[in-house]
């Protein structure tokens, strides 16, 4: 069933984000966003959050065993990245930020391609091209315009591609982002700007960057908004659909995904310096996770031991963790002018063609006036 | 004297500076409920309140255009830029018009503002979130730019900082946040900006540091045994030529110890200084230690060789001393290549 939503009027931009799996697991359709997957497929979501939690859980654990530099958790967000993941084609281009491990993951890098950048063993954990994902963005809303920019060039060359970029409520107040919705509209740009709106930036609410939801934002820029409830992966998957198939005539559509960052910003944090434990257990009980796993036991498609082997794989992939972390090869320290630039040579540090002075003899102060002298006049 | 850590120096600086004047106000990312990402004005929301100490959007360029407008109205705000790097997106703002106010003005408009920003390695940032930057900065005329070494120059240079009636940049090695040393605080703990300090008198050569290397050059002349003089430049821009030129022609020797890339270093313009005005006193060539011409890497082991080492930099002194030759960086003796 082709989606009924066609980008306007932008009727999702207000009201309650759209949503199809309530908290409990109940299912209530949407006809503009149907969910036009199979068992199989629901089953894969599922595992994919699972798994991904997993991974979190455990790189967390593994930074505070000082086995990792930094580690962004993404617990609670996992619905976001599975959904899209689910959404976009193989062809297509996402741009993440730092916390799209769900997004990695789904795209197919493996364990050492998302923990090697945080285990400081590589400066860059996968080629872009060959997975469809662009190297993270650690500087905020920068990749808004790269996205921009990568899905000027997919019009250009006609092939009905799409890219979908991910950034936060934080970043929605930077120019780069803002600047770049200008230019998704004014070149009808086909790129899905996803907000997660996970309500704060560091220790900055979301109400400081916005006095109105954040999806509302695209009316202003000329093109659709689109409210969505972050932590119901069968909403975030059809909405993603829906713009991006939207997006590859019709130009930019914004998301606004709301969710809930359970952690804090970054294992550097505490975030209990500036929210409370009260808040953080609120959201608990919108967990993407459970209200999927309950949805799938309703329908018969997850029984206690589908659930249970699940759980064995969860903890081998705990293992593998562990284990692929641990045992990263360091890089030699005479790797270090790597990559600075495409001449991947030691060019770069010793210019070619200038040999290297041999050590000067120790200055003899006589020799040195009487040059001085010779030298003056 | 009180010891205290960088960062309390810091926030000491600014709860000092604000009671004494109540037009100082300070605005930046995650710095008043969370009290600063490095714990850099702890106590202070709590004390001035949020019209004075106000948590910001994700907008640099914002912020910084803010306080440009606030500070022509005879406000003095202090802006934090979390990273130094995140004044990318703000520089127009600062080296377009904050620095050019006062010239367009015909000496009517002042710009009293404070930039502080964290920089530099050490703390396994990344190559986004390591960098020392000032040369972004150091060569617009109008600014002045800061780093501070110490605790006490933290505190000194700040308070003398917020009272300049011009833009300053005040750049704060984070790896120095968590060290301590003795303050003197109140007015007699002010030190001068574009004043450099001998933070060691010696006779045999001169040293020159800024920011993370004044440690690393003290330790390292401590290890060599020289009779060294360590010269903090503390200002950049505009520098204090007066006192490294004086140290020079007393020694005849000058090493420059630096945090930033060989190319378009600050060190460049010390050592070209004093080779055209000290030149008949140089006893052998004077000479930069910096890192090399790449990013700053992320894994610990990478990023600790990266900046200039105290071991590295004595083997440096030693050579340059027992033979008057310039001796090899590390990384062409190491035979760092692809």
């Amino acid at each position: 069933m082709p989606p009924t939503w066609t980008g306007e009027p932008c009727d999702g931009a207000s009201g309650p984000p759209i949503q199809v799996l309530d908290p409990s697991g109940q299912f209530t359709a949407d006809p503009r966003f149907p969910v036009d997957l199979d068992d199989g497929d629901l089953l894969g979501l599922h595992r994919d959050m699972v798994l991904v939690r997993q991974l979190d859980t455990t790189a967390t654990a593994l930074q505070q065993q000082g086995e990792l530099g930094l580690w962004a958790s993404s617990r609670g967000q996992e619905a976001i990245g599975v959904g899209l993941a689910a959404a976009v084609a193989p062809s297509d281009m996402v741009f993440p930020s730092y916390r799209e491990h769900a997004l990695a993951w789904c795209r197919g890098v493996g364990i050492s391609g998302i923990l090697g950048l945080f285990r400081g063993i590589t400066n860059g954990g996968w080629d872009p091209a060959a997975v469809g994902l662009a190297v993270p963005s650690i500087v905020i809303g920068a990749q808004v315009l790269h996205a921009v920019g990568y899905a000027m060039g997919q019009q250009l060359d006609g092939g009905g591609e799409a890219t979908a970029v991910v950034f936060g409520d934080g970043a929605s107040s930077q120019g780069d982002t803002l600047e770049a919705m200008v230019w998704a509209a004014s070149f009808e740009a086909p790129v899905v700007l996803l907000c997660i709106n996970n309500g704060w930036a560091i220790s900055v609410p979301a109400a400081r960057q916005s006095r109105i939801p954040l999806a509302q934002r695209a009316r202003g820029f000329g093109f659709p908004g689109l409210r969505v409830d972050g932590n119901d992966v069968l909403a975030m998957y059809a909405v993603a659909r829906a713009a991006l198939d939207y997006a590859r005539t019709g130009g930019p559509v914004l998301i606004e995904a709301v969710t809930y960052r359970m952690a804090a910003h970054t294992t550097a944090d505490d975030d209990m310096r500036y929210r409370t434990r009260a808040e953080v257990d609120q959201w608990q009980e919108r967990d993407p996770i459970s209200r999927l796993t309950a949805h799938l036991v309703d329908c018969g498609l997850l029984d206690d031991g589908a659930l249970a082997e699940l759980q064995h794989e969860s903890q081998r992939l705990a293992e593998a963790v562990r284990h692929e972390v641990r045992t990263m090869p360091m890089p030699d320290v005479r790797t270090l002018g790597r990559h600075a630039y495409a001449s991947d040579t030691r060019a770069s540090l010793v210019p070619a063609g200038v040999p290297v002075a041999p050590p000067a003899p120790a200055v003899d102060s006589a020799v040195r006036a009487t040059a001085l002298s010779a030298a003056h006049g | 004297m009180p010891t205290m850590r960088v960062n309390q120096a810091i926030a000491t600086a600014l709860a000092d500076e604000m009671r004494a004047d109540a037009s100082v106000m300070v605005f930046g990312e995650d710095i008043a409920e969370a009290e600063g990402p490095f714990k850099t004005s702890e106590g202070l929301l709590a004390e001035f309140g949020p019209l004075r100490v106000r948590d910001t959007p994700i907008s640099e360029m914002a912020f910084t255009g803010a306080a440009v407008g606030a500070a022509t109205l005879g406000m003095r705000p202090v802006i934090e830029i979390m990273f130094v790097e995140f004044l990318g997106v703000a520089l127009d703002e600062l080296v377009t018009e904050a620095a050019k106010f006062r010239y367009l003005s015909n000496g009517a408009l002042s710009v009293p503002m404070v930039v502080r920003a964290s920089v530099g390695s050490g703390l396994g940032f990344g190559c986004q979130h390591s960098q020392t930057l000032e040369n972004w900065v150091s060569a617009t005329p109008g600014l002045t730019v800061v780093t501070i070494s110490d605790a006490q120059s933290a505190y000194g240079l700040m308070r003398a900082a917020i009272r300049d009636p011009d833009p300053v940049i005040v750049l704060e090695p984070r790896t120095l946040y968590a060290r301590r040393g003795e303050v003197t605080t109140g007015e007699a703990g002010i030190l001068p900006l574009r004043r450099a300090r001998t933070v060691r008198p010696g006779a045999d050569i001169t040293v020159v540091a800024m920011g993370q290397t004044v440690g690393i050059a003290l330790d390292a002349v401590a290890a060599c045994d020289v009779d060294a003089e360590v010269i903090d430049l503390a200002t950049l821009s505009p520098w204090d030529r007066s006192t490294v030129l004086t140290s020079v022609h007393r020694t005849g020797r000058l090493i420059v110890v630096e945090e930033a890339p060989l190319t378009g270093g600050w060190g460049a313009q010390v050592v070209a200084t004093a080779a055209s005005e000290a030149f008949s006193a140089l006893t052998a060539a004077p000479f930069r230690i910096t890192t090399p011409d790449v990013p700053v890497p992320y894994a610990k082991h990478l990023e600790a060789r990266f900046v200039p080492t105290v071991e590295d930099v004595a083997r440096q002194l030693r050579t340059y001393l027992d033979t008057g030759a310039v001796p090899q960086p590390w990384w062409v003796l190491e035979g760092v290549s692809a």
